[in-house]
């Protein structure tokens, strides 16, 4: 075993005076180097559109590909309007909603506006169809005819819910956007003339307030959210840095070194993922803030560790390049456990977290590189001073060494029993992806939809029914079925709206009877059908057409049920009995399968978690090959799983208990954490196994010279790393909120566990110790 | 009732008294008497064709690929005076839920036009009573006013410029809806220079931005004057959903009259 020590100790003892030596060439490469690689960055762009969050395979996602293609894209605004005085159909109001609906027509990429202004409504005179916008001109309109027309208002099914409460004191206005999807400004342009419009109007009439959602608010929301959290949480990680760096360092050059050392390895990461074509979304946003966290880490050890050396009495430079060596198997380790964790991001179906792996991973690679060679050759040119030693800390260290393994066996039952408790938790997570619920209360979005929903339902489920034939809406059964579909849903708890064409025939068939409403009800006759249709469609003004209804060849039509705030589980509950009504009332060739933006959420965590189990499985493999590698051990490798696995799943347990919900992000933070938290295990078993292999020490003495030597180190650490997820908890975005409170946790957890419950499960099977206690000598760590 | 100018004779009063006034021709005035010249000429060379008669067949696409197919007639009246719109008859022969409706369209210039449906399954016949009618036409991406032709008082001319298309030179002219309610604000128009034949047209939506695409292809002469293109194909390019109307060969001369075109005889019609 000992030349393979041997060789790395001489490899990192060579690269350290490589690189001391030409320590200008050094500066100059790694400067030049990095700086090349974030010229690349300007090719990375912010996503903006909520589809990134799916894979192309994702089934949900080409299902409602297909259908956008079929119909019409789903992308929209919401104006939502509410009038201080409490009607909606109150003049001022009219007018406003008149205006907002017709300039809404000039916003970039609309297609189409709805609202209860340029509604067509039908009515019959004699042989006359009459197909009008429902209000024109509404600020002139006298009380008794707008009263009518908001009676016409509310008796509408496509209008009652969705574009007007029941109570006529909120209104919308829906307009429809087609982005060609070419450049990332689209959805920035349309957002800033929909603010743009919803001011304009808001100055023009006073008296009502204006809430702004939908789609497209959505899919700005999610580049402001990254964008914000880009601005605030690198400053705060960068403050938290310094403040660790200057109490653990308490030099100030060596603060400089570790922050050049951050920023180079955050500036190569995110030049790389310009090389990638990354779309920045949130979570890719973080990758830096998760970069610093970790590279800081790699610095400060071997700070430290030349600090000791320095106390010890080393000269600078050999001291620096000792502080090199006995750092260098460890770092390099950690570094690279913690790569293949963020790697193993990829088997996610998310490319938002292939992007956070793959950045991080670049990052983490360009931080070791760099402290082994950018920090050694730029602090060497610095003064190192330091003062007396100070041994009060390490003496804790082994007083604690002293007490666990005095107290294995009592350790090994209490670690292991409230960590399995905790762990029974874990079945009671419920998973909840609500999107609007991803942002917190700074995002415009979330306020807004928040307000939003309290009087219209904002979740959208399509269905696009088939009628097995073409030409097959207007088939009498067809219809019929239709509408008992229909009224099906109407009756569904949580359903706001349905929007079916079952209503409209109905309408028509009325109107046709010269507005008789004993004729309100499914023509008789498919021929009838099929020409009122035809009338109907020649009647409508252009951009209000049926073409986002029914198919081309008329052989389906689309029932979009709107949804009030319903969590993940309910949601999947009603598809549930969706589908089961639809395999009980429709014949195998009219099935609708129920599809949308909602749907894909619904199942986004169901499929993360399905492809993570496999990462997450060759992630535990591949690190737990490289920890019997490092450790030249078997026994060690797989004894290490215990306390690397163990922090996770109670995490989870935890989470249970104290949350009970959490968003898709959950399915990456095991394979995150994992390659964190086993440094700590990595350190703690190297120095035990040079202990006992090198100096021949007892398991117990092994023991004690692993806490001795790193135990400051990991504590140190784990400040550190608890700190750095803390900053990505104060994210406005509700995944990395969780995903950073989990890890954060995870990583305490695998501190407790290292110092608590690794030592009892190393002295497994050996008698107690006889009181005839060795000290080792200290050590430099 | 006073007899109305001829748009050209207008137009060149207009010019002439803008002259009058400013003393020079500005080029605005240029742009604007050289497209209604153009236009002008493409409307003349079509002049006296009297009634046509042809069968077509529209097939409609969608983003995802899908197609299906419409069969029609179209019969079409010619009325000599530019400030009044031609007539025409639109029978629906497929799909056969609406075979034999029948719809008799009389076009107006800045009015909407008068329009009844003859609905076979009801045996009535339906005024179409709405203000804008500018909506697809059978769920196709033409407007009912793209199929049956174009009034040269219908629009407002620009002349742009002079560009090759196709084995042609063409103009372009800007055309600018004179109507209300319509769905565009301004078209563009190429021209041969050849011919007189619209070649292709875009048409802008409200926000003006680009909608869609149509082009006039296989045009062949009949009776050695009139130009009858016997493809039209429209490409929306906000929704990538597309439109094609293949016409059979043209009867000129069926020997149609104003009593032809009148809503009585929609029920008559097979």
């Amino acid at each position: 075993m000992k030349p393979f020590f041997d060789r790395l100790d001489a490899f990192a003892v060579g690269l350290a005076e490589f690189v001391i030596k030409w320590r200008y060439a050094t500066i100059a490469v790694s400067v030049i180097l990095s700086v090349l690689m974030a010229t690349n960055a300007a090719n990375l762009t912010i996503g903006s559109n909520y589809r990134i969050f799916f894979s192309k395979e994702n089934p949900e996602l080409t299902a409602f590909e297909t259908f956008q293609a079929t119909y019409t894209k789903n992308d929209n605004f919401l104006f939502v309007i509410k009038p201080a005085n409490d009607e909606a159909f109150a003049a001022d109001t009219l007018a406003a909603v008149e205006e907002l609906t017709a300039e809404a027509w000039k916003i970039p990429f609309s297609i189409r506006v709805d609202s209860i202004t340029n509604f067509q409504s039908t009515r019959a005179i004699e042989d006359d169809l009459i197909v009008e916008d429902l209000v024109k001109n509404g600020g002139e309109l006298d009380a008794a005819t707008r009263a009518e027309k908001q009676q016409i208002a509310l008796d509408e099914p496509i209008i009652r819910d969705q574009l007007l409460t029941r109570a006529a004191d909120v209104t919308a206005i829906n307009v429809v956007l087609q982005y060609p999807e070419q450049s990332m400004t689209e959805v920035p342009s349309a957002v800033a003339a929909a603010r743009e419009l919803r001011a304009q109007i808001l100055e023009k009439y006073p008296d009502i307030t204006i809430n702004l959602t939908g789609v497209s608010m959505l899919n700005n929301a999610f580049a402001e959210s990254g964008q914000g959290d880009m601005t605030s949480l690198v400053p705060l990680m960068y403050l938290v840095v310094l403040v660790v760096a200057v109490i653990a360092l308490r030099s100030v050059f060596w603060v400089i070194g570790t922050l050049v050392v951050i920023t180079t390895s955050v500036m190569v990461a995110m030049g790389a993922g310009g090389l990638m074509g990354v779309a920045l979304t949130p979570i890719s946003f973080s990758a830096p803030t998760v970069i610093m966290t970790l590279a800081v880490a790699d610095s400060i050890h071997i700070l430290i560790s030349w600090r000791s050396a320095l106390r010890s009495g080393m000269e600078k430079i050999p001291g620096l390049i000792e502080a090199i060596r006995v750092n260098f198997l460890a770092i390099t380790i950690t570094s690279l456990t913690t790569i293949v964790g963020f790697l193993a991001l990829n088997f996610s179906d998310s490319p938002p977290f292939w992007h956070l792996g793959n950045i991080s991973a670049v990052g983490i690679f360009a931080a070791w590189f760099f402290s082994l060679t950018l920090l050694p050759a730029l602090v060497s040119f610095f003064p190192a001073k330091v003062k007396v030693a100070q041994d009060g800390d390490r003496r804790a260290m082994l007083r604690l060494a002293d007490w666990v393994i005095a107290k294995r066996r009592v350790l090994l039952v209490t670690m292991i029993g409230a960590s399995a408790a905790l762990i029974a938790f874990i079945p009671t997570i419920q998973f909840n992806d609500q999107w609007v619920k991803y942002f917190d209360e700074r995002i415009e979005f979330r306020t807004d939809s928040d307000q939003a929903a309290e009087h219209f339902g904002l979740y959208p489920i399509e269905f696009s029914v088939p009628s097995g034939e073409p030409g097959g809406v207007s088939n009498p059964e067809f219809l019929q079925r239709l509408e008992a579909f229909t009224s099906w849903l109407r009756d569904q708890p949580g359903v706001a709206h349905v929007y079916s064409l079952a209503d409209i025939m109905k309408r028509l068939n009325k109107n046709m009877h010269a507005d008789d409403p004993d004729w309100f009800r499914i023509p008789d006759d498919r021929e009838l059908s099929a020409q009122y249709l035809l009338l109907y469609e020649l009647s409508l003004p252009f951009g209000l057409d049926l073409n986002d209804r029914i198919n081309i060849d008329k052989s389906a039509t689309r029932v979009t049920v709107t949804m009030n705030n319903l969590t993940t589980s309910q949601t999947k509950e009603f598809l549930a009995d969706a589908n089961a009504y639809i395999a009980a009332n429709f014949p195998e060739d009219q099935r609708a399968k129920p599809t949308s933006a909602q749907v894909m959420f619904t199942y986004i965590t169901d499929r993360n978690v399905q492809n993570m189990i496999l990462g997450t499985t060759i992630a535990i493999i591949a690190i737990s090959m490289i920890m019997v590698v490092a450790l030249q051990s078997v026994s060690l490798g797989a004894l290490s799983l215990v306390p690397n696995a163990l922090p996770i799943l109670t995490t989870f347990g935890i989470w249970a208990v104290m949350v009970g919900e959490v968003g898709f992000s959950v399915a990456t933070v095991a394979s995150i954490s994992l390659g964190i938290i086993v440094d700590d295990t990595v350190h703690f078993l190297t120095k035990y196994q040079r202990a006992r292999r090198e100096r021949g020490y007892t398991p117990e003495d092994a023991i004690r010279y692993a806490f001795d030597t790193v135990g400051i180190a990991l504590i140190v650490n784990t400040v550190i790393l608890v700190l750095g997820f803390l900053v990505l908890t104060f994210s406005s975005f509700k995944l990395n909120v969780d995903m950073g409170m989990m890890t954060l946790i995870a990583i305490i957890l695998a501190l407790v566990l290292d110092f608590l419950l690794l030592p009892a499960l190393l002295l497994i099977g050996r008698a107690d110790e006889q009181p005839q206690t060795t000290n080792p000598e200290p050590q430099a760590a | 009732m006073p007899l109305p100018l001829r748009p050209v004779l207008r137009c060149f009063a207009l010019s002439t008294l803008f002259v009058a006034m400013l003393g020079q021709t500005t080029l605005a005035d240029d742009a604007a008497s050289r497209g209604i010249e153009v236009a002008t000429r493409s409307d003349s060379s079509d002049n006296g064709f009297g009634d046509t008669e042809t069968e077509l067949k529209m097939v409609l696409t969608n983003a995802a690929g899908e197609s299906t197919t419409r069969e029609l007639r179209i019969t079409t009246l010619e009325r000599a005076n530019e400030d009044i719109g031609d007539r025409s008859l639109v029978i629906f022969d497929r799909p056969r839920d609406i075979k034999g409706t029948a719809l008799l369209s009389h076009s107006k210039i800045l009015e909407p036009d008068d329009q009844w449906l003859f609905l076979p399954a009801l045996k009535r016949t339906k005024r179409i009573s709405s203000a804008n009618k500018s909506g697809p036409f059978v769920g196709s991406e033409f407007a009912f006013e793209d199929i049956t032709g174009q009034e040269l008082n219908k629009y407002e001319y620009k002349w742009l410029r002079e560009e090759p298309c196709g084995e042609f030179t063409c103009d372009v002219l800007e055309r600018i809806p004179r109507y209300e309610n319509s769905g565009y604000t301004r078209q563009e128009a190429w021209y041969d220079q050849t011919h007189y034949q619209v070649r292709k047209i875009d048409y802008y939506d409200r926000k003006s931005a680009l909608l869609k695409t149509q082009t006039f292809n296989d045009y062949r002469l009949y009776d050695g004057k009139f130009w009858r293109a016997h493809e039209f194909a429209v490409v929306n390019h906000q929704t990538g959903k597309g439109t094609k109307l293949l016409f059979g060969d043209y009867k000129f001369g069926v020997g149609l009259h104003d009593k032809d075109f009148v809503k009585s005889v929609l029920a008559r019609q097979r």
